[in-house]
């Protein structure tokens, strides 16, 4: 689990719904085939109206016309991010398009969950939301220990909530590696 | 409607609610509380064509080539979702889902192209007899929870924890908060379980439920049908909630006997179980409800709506392609024709079969369908999520649509220029009669007893 993550905000309003974030015509890729998968990463967050897309402007793509993955990779949520479907493209998807860590004001549990038990990113809850304070592109850094964030475009520094219960399962790296630690899963293939 | 949050932190432990019961049940036996991590034994894990090829993928990945999955009698696996379509990833997840099921000699696969092909997994659960009161039930789909409605545990979760279930049976749960809504009184006729949902999501909010458990009860709860009480559970997703329920009873033991004659077991909440909050509303004030564009807690009166003109009726999904739904719509659109284009999906085979079976004054439920002028699909998703490009009645540009699925997200039925408001079967079905956002309650002159299925 990376510690400390430095890197663009990409900024996102609330109720960041699974449609959104990986449009449900989209879900057909291997996420097993390494080639395939990429596609995730072209088509994440392609469902947010493009008024919406990078606030406070909005129209800002994030995947570039032709990329692969994003330049972002810190994104900055509302209330309620990954809310809806259970598709575990979503969380996938931001992780092969290159997001690090996700920093919402608070989150749909079967996102948040998965995100976790898949070991996709590390998802963070502000104490107050931060989608009026951070501009899409600031340059960010993100202490998970300290629990802090810092908007070096800004100047501005903002605390993070403790992980808690989930932070044993973040270490181990995903749920089979946590499972494995506890004794509940084979070590051995 | 009164609000009472009764649930503290610092209170002793005294007695339990049904979720809490059931995943007591499963872990071992011991009591527990809200805010506790457990490690539950599964009964029963559902996948499905989206989610299906990612869960074997991860659990090969994790168990090794050869592993075997923990039971293969627990493991359901329902193609539903791009079921009816050309694009060759969507078949190919199939053949996936073909080739895990003979590998692992599982005995629960609804393949599509065979006789044994259901449908939607929600409803297909239900009536293949999986929704057994009392268990834990998992599913890669977030509308799992519908089967909450058999007084069972049930959520969604990801391909990951699928993955998980499948090698080892067992899955960590965090026990969550109950919030109880009690419904008093009578249904007027022309309310139906969808209105009682969306109004319950308007008034807590699409974070209202989240981590907590929806427990929902009254007089007026006992007196649905299955097929209501699975509707009313199925959009506790939308609220944020992780599962629903409902105590099994009569109507629920008479549903499941007909399915299966596996062991079950009834939890009755405590009369001094902690619950986070309970909501208690009078049935007999609620009024036809819908969500507006582009969240379900986007709530309004439909008779507030009327202003709203309407490019396309839905009629289906998990939501609201019963048998029960499409009776209530055949109620209105009998010998009448509809103004705007109606595209009409049963959730299973089962319910397609019963649009023949079921008649109103010696018309099949087909018949006025097709007399009304409405289009007629395969039992699927279909819309519901969109999907591939030829989906049937997929939106592809400004389409305004009354429906009766679940969601009305940016983009969810295909197009982010179209969209959706979220309503029952009857007031989908009235406004489809119309052409605009149309209140159900002017067509019921006198008491109905379609929702009584």
């Amino acid at each position: 689990m990376q510690q400390i993550i430095e890197g663009l905000a990409y900024v996102l309003g609330n109720d960041i719904d699974t449609d959104q974030i990986i449009p449900a015509e989209h879900l057909v890729y291997s996420l097993s085939d390494p080639e395939e998968k990429k596609n995730y990463g072209r088509y994440s967050l392609s469902g947010v109206p493009p008024a919406r897309a990078g606030l406070p402007k909005g129209e800002q793509p994030f995947i570039r016309d032709g990329a692969w993955q994003s330049e972002y990779s810190i994104i900055i949520g509302g209330r309620n991010f990954g809310c809806g479907s259970s598709r575990e493209h979503a969380p996938a998807c931001l992780q092969i398009a290159g997001i690090k860590v996700v920093v919402a004001e608070s989150y749909a549990r079967i996102f948040y969950r998965n995100s976790i038990d898949g070991g996709f990113f590390t998802p963070l809850e502000t104490v107050g939301s931060l989608i009026n304070e951070v501009c899409t592109g600031d340059k960010l850094v993100v202490n998970i220990e300290a629990g802090t964030l810092a908007d070096i475009t800004s100047g501005k520094q903002y605390s993070l909530k403790p992980l808690g219960d989930v932070l044993e399962i973040l270490k181990a790296g995903n749920i089979f590696e946590y499972a494995k630690k506890a004794g509940l899963m084979p070590v051995s293939k | 409607m009164k609000i009472a949050c009764l649930y503290g932190r610092g209170d002793v432990f005294m007695g339990m609610t049904i979720t809490e019961k059931i995943l007591s049940a499963h872990a071992g036996g011991k009591p527990v509380r809200p805010g506790d991590n457990i490690w539950v034994d599964v009964d029963v894990l559902m996948t499905h064509d989206v989610c299906g090829p990612g869960t074997i993928g991860i659990f090969k990945e994790q168990f090794g080539k050869n592993a075997r999955v923990w039971d293969k009698e627990k493991v359901v696996i329902i193609p539903d979702h791009y079921v009816f379509t050309a694009d060759p990833h969507a078949r190919r997840n199939i053949d996936i889902l073909r080739e895990f099921v003979k590998e692992q000699g599982l005995r629960y696969f609804y393949d599509v192209g065979t006789a044994n092909y259901k449908g939607v997994c929600h409803l297909a659960l239900a009536q293949e007899g999986h929704n057994r009161p009392g268990e834990v039930l998992f599913g890669t789909d977030s509308h799992t929870c519908t089967s909450g409605a058999f007084g069972l545990f049930s959520t969604g979760i990801g391909n990951t924890d699928a993955a998980f279930i499948l090698g080892t049976g067992k899955l960590w749960v965090k026990v969550p908060e109950t919030m109880y809504f009690e419904f008093n009184g009578t249904f007027p006729p022309h309310i139906m379980a969808k209105d009682i949902i969306l109004q319950v999501i308007g008034d807590i909010g699409v974070d209202g439920a989240t981590y907590r458990a929806m427990e929902f009860s009254g007089s007026a709860i006992s007196k649905l049908s299955m097929e209501e009480r699975m509707t009313l559970c199925n959009m506790a997703i939308e609220a944020g909630g992780k599962n629903a329920i409902i105590q099994a009873d009569e109507t629920t033991l008479q549903y499941v006997k007909q399915r299966t004659d596996k062991p079950h077991a009834i939890y009755r909440s405590d009369q001094d179980a902690k619950y986070f909050c309970k909501k208690i509303y009078n049935a007999g004030a609620m009024e036809s409800v819908v969500a507006k564009p582009h969240s379900p807690d986007n709530k309004a009166l439909a008779r507030e709506c009327e202003g709203v003109k309407l490019t396309r009726a839905y009629i289906g999904s998990c939501t609201g392609g019963k048998i029960t739904d499409f009776k209530a719509a055949a109620q209105l659109l009998k010998g009448k024709k509809v103004k705007i284009e109606t595209f009409i999906v049963p959730a299973t085979r089962e319910t397609e079969q019963d649009l023949h079976k079921e008649k109103i004054d010696g018309e099949s439920l087909m018949n006025i369908f097709i007399n009304a002028g409405a289009q007629i699909g395969e039992p699927s998703c279909a819309a519901c999520l969109g999907g591939p490009k030829d989906t049937f009645g997929r939106t592809h540009d400004m389409e305004v649509v009354v429906s009766t699925t679940n969601r009305n997200f940016p983009g969810r039925m295909g197009s982010k220029q179209s969209q959706i408001y979220l309503a029952s079967p009857y007031t989908a079905a009235a406004s489809a009669l119309t052409g605009h956002i149309t209140d159900p309650g002017k067509f019921f002159k006198e008491p109905s007893h379609a929702t009584n299925h």
